[in-house]
C-alpha cells in the first residue's frame, strides 16, 4: 500500500506543479521521499534541518517553482520561527507534508512526546490542518495542494502510521 | 579597514540590478539606505536562512543570485554550507560579510571572529569555490565570481561596527511580491 500511496502523492505534486521538494527523512517517508527522487520534473533538495529547508522553499517559489516540504512532525519544534517569520509574514504557499509519528502503532516511545503537542502548536500558529489517517484520506491531497496557492499560507498535511499502513 | 556599511557601499556598483537576498538586520537596513531597488530581498526576520533562500532561488531559474550573508548568522545555519555544496547552481554567490561580530545585537563576538574559519569550513563542506579576501578587496572579487560563472563562496573580511539606520517600514508581502516582478521581468522565473 505504502508504495501506491507514494506515487499517487507524487502524481498529485506534479499536478499541482510543485517543482521543487526539499525533505528530511522519517522512516515513514523513504517511499514517497524515494518516488521524489525518481521524478525529473521535481528538484529535490534534501535538507540538514527542516528550517533550511524552509529557506530553500521560499527562495524557489520566488524563483518561479512551487515548493513542497516533507518532514516528520517533530520538525514543528523546529520550525516555528520561520513558519512565523518567513512562510507566514511574506505569504509564501507551502504545503508541508508531515509523518505524524507517535499516533496509535508507534513503536518509539519518545515521538508521543512531540505527538501530543503537533495539533495543538499547528493550531496555536493558525495553520490549517488535515489529518490523514485511513489510506483513502490521499483523495483530498489534490484539493489540498490547490487550496494552499489559493491562500498563500503554510498548511500541514498530517499523515499518521494508520494512513501509511504501518499501525 | 572597512566596516560592514562601507563594505557595502563599496559593492553597490556591482550588485545594483542583481537578484539580491540580504540578510536580517542591519546588513538589510544599510543596503535598503543606499541602494533600494525591486531587485533586493530584504529579509526582517528568520536569522540565519539567507543563504538558504539564496540557493533556492538560484536553483528555481537561471539568473545569478547573490546572498548576503554574515558570518554570525552562517554559523546558525552552518549546514548551509554542506547544501550548498552539494548542490552546485553556477549562478549563485554567497558573500559573506565576516566582522567576527553580532553586529545587529551590539557587537558580541563571534566563533568566526575566534578560532573559527568560515573559509575552512566551507572548504571542508565540500564547495569548490571559496575565496577569502579583505573588505576594500571585495566589490573586485564579486565581480570576478559573476564574471567566471561558477558557484563561489566569498568570506569578505572587516571590522565591526555599526552606523545608524532605521528599520525598514516596507510590507514583507511587497518586499517579495516586487522581487518576484523583477524575477519575472528578467525573464528567468522557473527556468532552470
Amino acid at each position: 500500500m505504502t508504495s501506491t500511496l507514494s506515487g499517487r502523492i507524487v502524481d498529485d505534486l506534479v499536478r499541482n506543479d510543485i517543482g521543487f521538494v526539499t525533505t528530511v527523512p522519517c522512516k515513514q517517508l523513504a517511499g514517497v521521499i524515494d518516488a521524489i527522487e525518481r521524478r525529473n520534473d521535481i528538484l529535490h533538495v534534501p535538507s540538514n534541518k527542516e528550517d533550511e529547508g524552509m529557506g530553500l522553499c521560499a527562495g524557489a517559489y520566488m524563483g518561479g517553482r512551487r515548493p513542497c516540504i516533507i518532514m516528520q512532525n517533530t520538525a514543528i519544534g523546529v520550525t516555528i520561527n520561520t513558519l512565523a517569520t518567513l512562510i507566514q509574514f511574506y505569504q509564501i504557499p507551502l504545503p508541508m507534508l508531515i509523518s505524524y509519528r507517535g499516533e496509535v502503532g508507534e513503536k518509539v516511545a519518545c515521538q508521543v512526546e512531540m505527538a501530543v503537542h503537533t495539533k495543538a502548536l499547528l493550531s496555536q500558529l493558525t495553520i490549517p490542518t488535515f489529518h490523514f489517517h485511513r489510506p483513502e484520506d490521499v483523495e483530498e491531497l489534490d484539493g489540498i495542494l490547490k487550496y494552499t496557492q489559493m491562500c498563500k499560507k503554510p498548511t500541514a498535511i498530517l499523515t499518521d502510521a494508520s494512513f501509511w499502513g504501518v499501525a | 579597514m572597512m566596516i560592514r556599511s562601507e563594505l557595502l557601499k563599496s559593492i553597490v556598483p556591482v550588485i545594483t540590478d542583481r537578484l539580491v537576498v540580504c540578510n536580517i538586520g542591519l546588513p538589510s537596513q544599510e543596503l535598503f539606505q543606499l541602494d533600494d531597488q525591486p531587485s533586493n530581498f530584504y529579509m526582517l526576520g528568520t536569522m540565519g536562512l539567507a543563504s538558504s533562500i539564496g540557493l533556492g532561488l538560484a536553483l528555481a531559474q537561471s539568473e545569478t543570485v547573490i546572498a548576503i550573508d554574515g558570518d554570525g548568522s552562517v554559523l546558525t545555519n552552518l549546514a548551509t554550507l554542506a547544501t550548498i555544496a552539494n548542490n552546485v547552481a553556477d549562478n549563485f554567490i554567497l558573500l559573506i560579510v565576516d566582522n567576527g561580530s553580532y553586529g545587529s545585537t551590539g557587537d558580541q563576538p563571534t566563533y568566526a571572529g575566534g578560532k573559527t574559519s568560515l573559509t575552512a569550513v566551507a572548504q571542508a563542506c565540500g564547495c569548490e569555490h571559496v575565496v577569502e579576501c579583505q573588505a576594500a578587496e571585495t566589490a573586485a572579487e564579486l565581480q570576478a565570481a559573476l564574471d567566471g560563472g561558477r558557484m563561489t563562496i566569498i568570506v569578505a573580511k572587516c571590522e565591526s561596527g555599526n552606523i545608524p539606520v532605521p528599520v525598514i517600514e516596507m510590507s514583507p508581502v511587497v518586499i517579495r511580491d516586487r522581487f518576484m516582478n523583477e524575477v519575472r521581468r528578467k525573464g528567468a522565473h522557473g527556468r532552470n
